[in-house]
């Protein structure tokens, strides 16, 4: 009887892992061995790490994601460390989760107000004398609002694990003789490091597919694995091998999340 | 006499919200003591040891370190260190990369690094534990280790936030007596924080009483148990049975409708006083040889001792520790000799109390 009801509620997590995480995740395999004519193949994967311009494009989805999460911690470290130390931090810290809200279009198309060639970015630069600038369409401009979109991502872990520290730590690391400096980077950084590894794990992966931005505020001169699976479904529909570029990126996932997703023990004597 | 090492003078600590956590707070510490710091929660003692850690300022009053004043000199630079309530050991570093942080910030050399965390683990007696996890040690392995992190830079000062108060009765008692062994051995002045009385009589050179952000009284274990200056440290300090009472004349008082001959004086004649007797010092007789007569209500088995509540005629409690068993309900005498009566004035201060008794106590 008692084991029943439990199964009961245990249902719904079975149904919405099988149908929504499972499912999905084998059709992906499946249709990857099938090429555009349906036949059973392996040129999929063939053609994948054979082609010089799959690999370019990876290598160059792996190159923007690393970048984009690298700058991405760059701007979240110091942010979150300014404002877990903030008197109204929670209020701070719902500020830079609000752009998260909105829909990401928009924010695409906000941004190609400002860095457009008459935007608002120009005309300060005008205004101050400087000459106008192409910004839209560049790798750095499909950088920086990639950065941007993701900062609330990676700023949310940190900011977590930082609250998470007691104020004892830095107070005795300071009492044991280190300067600020040392406290930062011999405590408080390693401290925080399941925050800083989280946060890299929900940035890194969608970034190596962000084909939206890629298309809106790159211009499409930056392919990204993400731009080839929406070609191969959408338009040249091979599904074969969008459904291979999606099991490469499955396992690039697995790749980070146990790179990241060392244990907090270590060595042991 | 020996050097001053630590000197607060004349310290204020006012909070924005007008709370005032210390006032007035003047005292020297000297090398190689043992001092404790002992009061109710909340009444500032913390705050007096984080004004001397550098980790919070005073509003007014200096703050002195070996004669030279340190109110602005930051936290990092003050050659004292801590042990923290909560040991506030990092989760991210092995025992030995904790003890050696100290060293490792101040870049000191490897294998000076190796000898000297070696020895102040040696000191605490944990040196196997080297290669440990802080996360695999006991609460009290975690206090050794804390306390050796602290004597690490060997400073001349070690501050101790409450430290055992996270640890169970028995190891409580084990580590007084090591904290004494190690101070000694160590030659450095502690300042201990606790609002554990016992802990503060049993490991103290001098212990400052501390109430609502004032030190009370100043002295050694034995002076405060035994001449509390006020109602607050003779109820905070130990069992006491505390009476009101009228001092007749010098070594003369009078309560509960009779007179008795004690030991204190320099009083104004009929001056109203209380009198503290120790529950140890009461001693039960039959009723037609005590001084007093009361009436036994409850008794516990504390172990080493009974400890019975009585009541006189006038309804007064009696708190009485007897080695020996009483019946319930049984009227039974009271007898204390002079000595056992410590004779209290209302708002007397410190400077004043110490005057008189200096002025009849050889």
């Amino acid at each position: 009887m008692k084991k029943n009801f439990r199964g009961l509620f245990f249902t719904p997590y079975v149904l919405w892992l099988g149908m929504f995480v499972i499912a999905p995740v084998a059709l992906i395999f499946y249709y990857s061995f099938f090429d555009i004519h349906h036949n059973f193949t392996l040129s999929n994967y063939q053609e994948f790490f054979t082609s010089g311009t799959y690999l370019t494009m990876t290598a160059n989805s792996v190159l923007y994601a690393f970048l984009i999460t690298l700058f991405a911690i760059l701007i979240s470290y110091p942010m979150a460390l300014v404002i877990s130390k903030l008197k109204h931090r929670n209020l701070w810290i719902l500020l830079i989760i609000l752009p998260t809200w909105i829909n990401l279009l928009l924010k695409a198309y906000a941004f190609i107000g400002l860095l457009s060639h008459d935007g608002l970015v120009n005309e300060l630069f005008q205004f101050f004398g400087l000459p106008v600038q192409h910004m839209l369409f560049t790798d750095a401009s499909f950088i920086l609002v990639a950065a941007y979109i993701q900062i609330p991502f990676m700023i949310l872990p940190i900011f977590n694990s930082l609250t998470d520290i007691s104020d004892s730590y830095i107070r005795a690391s300071r009492d044991l003789g280190a300067t600020k400096w040392q406290t930062l980077t011999k405590v408080i950084i390693p401290m925080t490091m399941p925050g800083i590894k989280s946060g890299i794990q929900i940035v890194f992966i969608p970034s190596l597919s962000l084909f939206m931005l890629s298309r809106l505020i790159g211009g499409n001169k930056v392919i990204t694995l993400g731009t080839a699976v929406e070609e191969h479904f959408l338009t040249t529909m091979n599904w074969g091998m969008g459904s291979t570029i999606g099991v490469v990126l499955i396992i690039s996932m697995v790749i980070v999340m146990l790179l990241t997703n060392t244990k907090r023990k270590r060595r042991r004597a | 006499m020996s050097k001053t090492i630590v000197e607060l003078k004349n310290v204020y600590k006012k909070y924005d919200d007008g709370f005032t956590a210390l006032k007035n707070i003047s005292f020297k510490l000297q090398e190689g003591e043992f001092y404790t710091l002992l009061g109710p929660s909340g009444c500032g003692k913390t705050t007096i040891l984080q004004s001397i850690a550098g980790f919070t300022e005073v509003t007014s009053g200096q703050v002195l370190f070996d004669g030279k004043k340190i109110n602005d000199i930051p936290a990092n630079k003050r050659q004292l260190n801590t042990v923290f309530q909560d040991y506030a050991l990092f989760p991210n570093m092995n025992v030995f990369e904790n003890v050696a942080f100290g060293l490792v910030v101040h870049n000191a050399k490897k294998d000076e690094i190796q000898t000297r965390v070696h020895d102040a683990l040696k000191m605490v007696q944990l040196e196997q534990y080297a290669n440990r996890e802080i996360s695999e040690l006991s609460g009290g392995q975690q206090q050794r280790i804390a306390i050796a992190r602290a004597i690490v830079n060997r400073p001349k000062v070690l501050l101790l936030d409450e430290p055992l108060s996270a640890l169970d009765a028995k190891l409580r008692k084990d580590m007084q007596y090591e904290l004494r062994e190690l101070q000694q051995d160590l030659g450095i002045t502690f300042l201990f924080v606790t609002h554990d009385q016992e802990e503060a009589l049993a490991m103290s050179d001098e212990i400052f009483v501390m109430n609502k952000g004032e030190i009370l009284q100043k002295g050694s274990p034995v002076d405060i148990y035994d001449e509390p200056i006020n109602h607050f440290v003779a109820d905070f300090i130990g069992e006491s049975n505390i009476i009101e009472g009228k001092m007749v004349e010098d070594y003369q008082v009078a309560f509960l409708g009779h007179q008795f001959e004690c030991s204190d004086a320099g009083m104004r004649p009929n001056e109203p006083v209380e009198v503290v007797i120790r529950p140890e010092d009461l001693v039960i007789t039959t009723p037609e040889k005590g001084k007093l007569q009361v009436k036994v209500d409850t008794q516990l088995f504390r172990g080493d001792y009974y400890e019975i509540l009585a009541y006189d005629k006038a309804g007064n409690e009696w708190l009485i520790h007897s080695t020996n068993a009483s019946t319930d309900d049984a009227i039974v005498g009271l007898t204390f000799g002079p000595d056992d009566m410590h004779i209290m004035r209302f708002n007397e201060t410190e400077a004043k109390f110490n005057h008189r008794l200096e002025s009849y106590e050889d």
